[in-house]
């Protein structure tokens, strides 16, 4: 690759790093109502959040736990810091940016350039967004990028209207947990008509030893607006269980188009529980696009309910699971109205014992007439040890519908390889192209610098994996 | 042991192959000194084949006996990136499709492998642009994904085309010949004599003669049933497309 490591600082960050950062408050170990309202309290929240929070304790501790999926029998709920706050105010402005957090980011590798073109900047560390700033054109065009807790102390009207319609609290158990005790996050609010051109990247950092992640993003795209939201997840690398467990939730009115990336790259001991949901009205476009590489387990479906006639969605979605790593990733999609149309593209590979899979889900409701939908999930296997699962499940009620299925598995061959190092490419190398090729029609769809990390991440994982 | 051949020539003494315990090459000497071109002739599965595979180390292919030297080094101590880093390259037969992975990325890394310092974009992009042209390929090609949906004469196109970027030292066409149209076979031979040098080894394996009326070898191996039954000069072949392989088959025997 022309790119070398240092241009991303990625060497350092594959192996995880701590910076000396002292929190000012951190809440005992362990779930109450008393951690719950001490949360609020610190954040200064309305009432009816306070409310919110502590219907979701209650729903949080009558849900069971998933009996599907990865499994979860680790994750020890009392063993967990559920907030964390690293510092007393947010930073407006670069200057105002402690220089230990700077530091971080230049180990993330952002370049300055870069920074300086981001539409905004939100950086997620613990469990606080420290440092925030959003470019001046898009404020004067009414854009709103802002970290959750400011959106709802400054944008109360709009955040009540919305949050937690998408996902009600009682969802899922894990969407119930983060409801009870999120914290950061972000809140994007683009008015009808506006099209923000460069994306909007917030990067996300766990950085306390057992320390839970629950950040809460909400998007809402007003009429005719488009924007691209994109999520980068690192995270460095710890000896215990830690739990990320994210909601995220999206309203794309009529004509409006979002797209979501997500590069998730956390550590492989993190347990990464996240629930995406979108809605799309008339003639509105949902992208999500999905990359999952690290984390210990990650079980998300991220998923667009078509409301309204003409409504698309769409997922691209990659997992990539190595030794003791079970990516559970995949996708839904409600047909709810007619002529609506879904595409579904997943690829997933394992390695070393990895297990990674597909699991779907399209449902087309009774008068969802014309809706289309085409699933395609690739499954790439690297050796014997390692298992790709794929669960397509169809909910056809309308019979005027055209739902398309296709699957295919196949292994890394010893010819290809072989072909590769015939012109100098090393094993590692050789994989490392076949792989990249093999999620290439994803790849493409991410901005060019994502699309850079992702090869040189695919890179990193090749790396020792030589027998 | 071995005269006049030089030290950077391709030496093979005495060499056994099998795959899955199987014997093919039975004993191959042969040597390809650097500045000539050799051809490899032999009836479909006399080893081939299984003779390029083998020096290029493709891991199905056990080494029983004998040895393989090239620059001086010893071939099958190495593994295969290694022996194309030492400028070892092959065409292959069958070249595999990597989907995903276009033509140019591809060749680009496969360049930079062989480099001690990256080739700049916009010198590789005039590289490659050249090299096309000599094999006069459509510019689109480079955006393709490597060997996807090819028809068989592009992938040996592209077989050059890698050739004729990565300039070897060593040479080895494994039936390029083959599934090419008498166009694509003349704009092939075209390219592989463009690249003729007294740098480069070149080991042309065919079925058929066809080939060799336009990249002329200095010297003709026949191999039948692994082993090499005749050597000598361009005239051979046109003894060979005359009379066929079973002649000699048969002379051997006898
Ligand atoms: N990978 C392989 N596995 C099993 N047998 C093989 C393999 N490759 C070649 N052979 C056998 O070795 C013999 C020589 O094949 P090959 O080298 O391909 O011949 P050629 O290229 O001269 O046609 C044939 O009998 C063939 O069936
Ligand atoms: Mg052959």
């Amino acid at each position: 690759m022309a790119v070398k490591s240092a241009d991303f600082g990625l060497d350092t960050y594959k192996f995880g790093f701590h910076d000396d950062i002292k929190p000012v408050y951190k809440s005992p170990k362990g779930l109450s109502a008393e951690v719950v309202r001490e949360i609020s309290r610190q954040k200064d929240e309305p009432e009816w959040m306070l409310e919110f929070r502590l219907e979701s304790l209650r729903q949080f501790e009558s849900k069971p736990m998933p009996t599907w999926g990865a499994d979860l029998s680790r994750i020890d709920f009392d063993d967990i810091y559920y907030y964390i706050r690293p510092q007393d105010r947010q930073a407006r402005s670069w200057e105002d940016v402690p220089d230990d957090i700077k530091n971080t980011f230049d180990r993330l590798g952002i370049p300055e350039a870069e920074r300086k073109f981001l539409a905004g900047v939100g950086a997620q560390y613990d469990s606080e967004v420290v440092y925030h700033s959003i470019r001046e054109d898009l404020e004067r065009e009414g854009v709103v990028f802002l970290d959750m807790d400011s959106g709802l102390r400054e944008h109360p009207e709009i955040v009540r209207e919305y949050f937690g319609t998408i996902i009600p609290n009682g969802d899922n158990k894990f969407a119930a947990l983060n409801s009870a005790v999120w914290s950061g996050g972000s809140f994007v609010y683009v008015p009808a008509g506006v099209k923000v051109e460069v994306p909007l990247q917030a990067y996300f950092r766990i950085n306390a030893e057992n320390m839970g992640q629950f950040e809460r993003t909400l998007i809402v795209v007003e009429p005719g607006a488009y924007v691209h939201y994109v999520e980068g997840c690192t995270a460095p690398i710890y000896a215990t269980d830690s739990l990320h467990s994210a909601v995220v939730e999206i309203i794309v009115k009529e004509g409006a188009r979002c797209r979501y990336t997500t590069i998730q790259n956390w550590s492989t001991d993190v347990f990464n529980l996240v629930t995406k949901r979108a809605v799309a009205y008339r003639d509105a476009t949902m992208e999500w696009i999905d990359g999952n590489l690290g984390s210990k387990v990650t079980m998300k479906y991220p998923s667009v309910y078509l409301m309204e006639p003409g409504a698309h969605g769409e997922v691209l979605s990659i997992a990539f699971a190595s030794q003791g790593q079970h990516q559970d990733a995949g996708a839904k999609m409600v047909h709810a109205a007619p002529n609506t149309s879904s595409i579904i593209t997943s690829k997933s590979i394992s390695r070393a014992g990895g297990r990674a899979g597909y699991r779907g889900h399209v449902s087309v409701l009774p008068g969802a007439e014309r809706s289309k939908s085409n699933v395609v999930c690739d499954a790439l296997l690297f050796d014997d040890e390692s298992r790709s699962d794929t669960y397509p499940y169809m909910d056809i009620e309308e019979s005027n519908t055209a739902v398309q299925h296709e699957a295919t598995v196949s292994k890394i061959g010893e010819q290809q390889l072989f072909y590769l190092m015939s012109r100098g490419l090393t094993e590692e190398q050789a994989m490392a192209m076949v792989v990249s090729g093999f999620i290439e029609p994803i790849v493409r769809e991410l901005p060019m610098e994502y699309a850079v990390e992702m090869n040189r991440l695919i890179e990193l994982q090749m790396e020792g994996s030589i027998g | 042991m071995h005269n006049g051949s030089g030290a950077d020539a391709l030496v093979i003494d005495g060499l056994h192959v099998s795959v899955d315990g199987m014997p093919i090459l039975k004993g191959i000497d042969l040597q390809v000194p650097k500045g000539e071109v050799h051809a490899l002739m032999g009836p479909n599965g006399s080893g081939k084949s299984t003779l390029a595979n083998t020096l290029m180390g493709h891991p199905a292919f056990e080494v029983t006996g004998g040895s393989v030297t090239f620059k001086g080094q010893d071939m099958l101590e190495l593994e295969t990136d290694e022996r194309a880093r030492l400028g070892m390259f092959m065409a292959f037969q069958y070249p595999s499709e990597i989907t995903g992975v276009r033509v140019s990325n591809f060749l680009r890394m496969a360049l930079n492998a062989q480099r001690e310092d990256e080739i700049s974009a916009m010198e590789f992009r005039r590289l490659m642009m050249e090299k096309m042209r000599l094999l006069r390929m459509d510019p689109k090609f480079a955006g393709r994904y490597l060997n996807e949906g090819f028809s068989g004469g592009e992938k040996k196109r592209n077989e050059i085309l890698q050739m004729a970027v990565l300039q070897p030292e060593l040479a080895i066409l494994d039936e390029t010949d083959s599934g090419l149209d008498i166009d694509a076979l003349r704009i092939v031979a075209d390219g592989v004599n463009t690249l003729r040098s007294a740098d480069m080894a070149t080991l042309v394996i065919t079925h058929y003669q066809r080939l060799l009326n336009y990249i002329v070898p200095d010297v003709v191996h026949v191999l039948i049933d692994g082993r090499i039954a005749r050597t000598g000069g361009k005239e051979l072949a046109l003894e060979l497309d005359e009379s066929g392989y079973e002649a000699m088959t048969a002379a051997q025997e006898a």
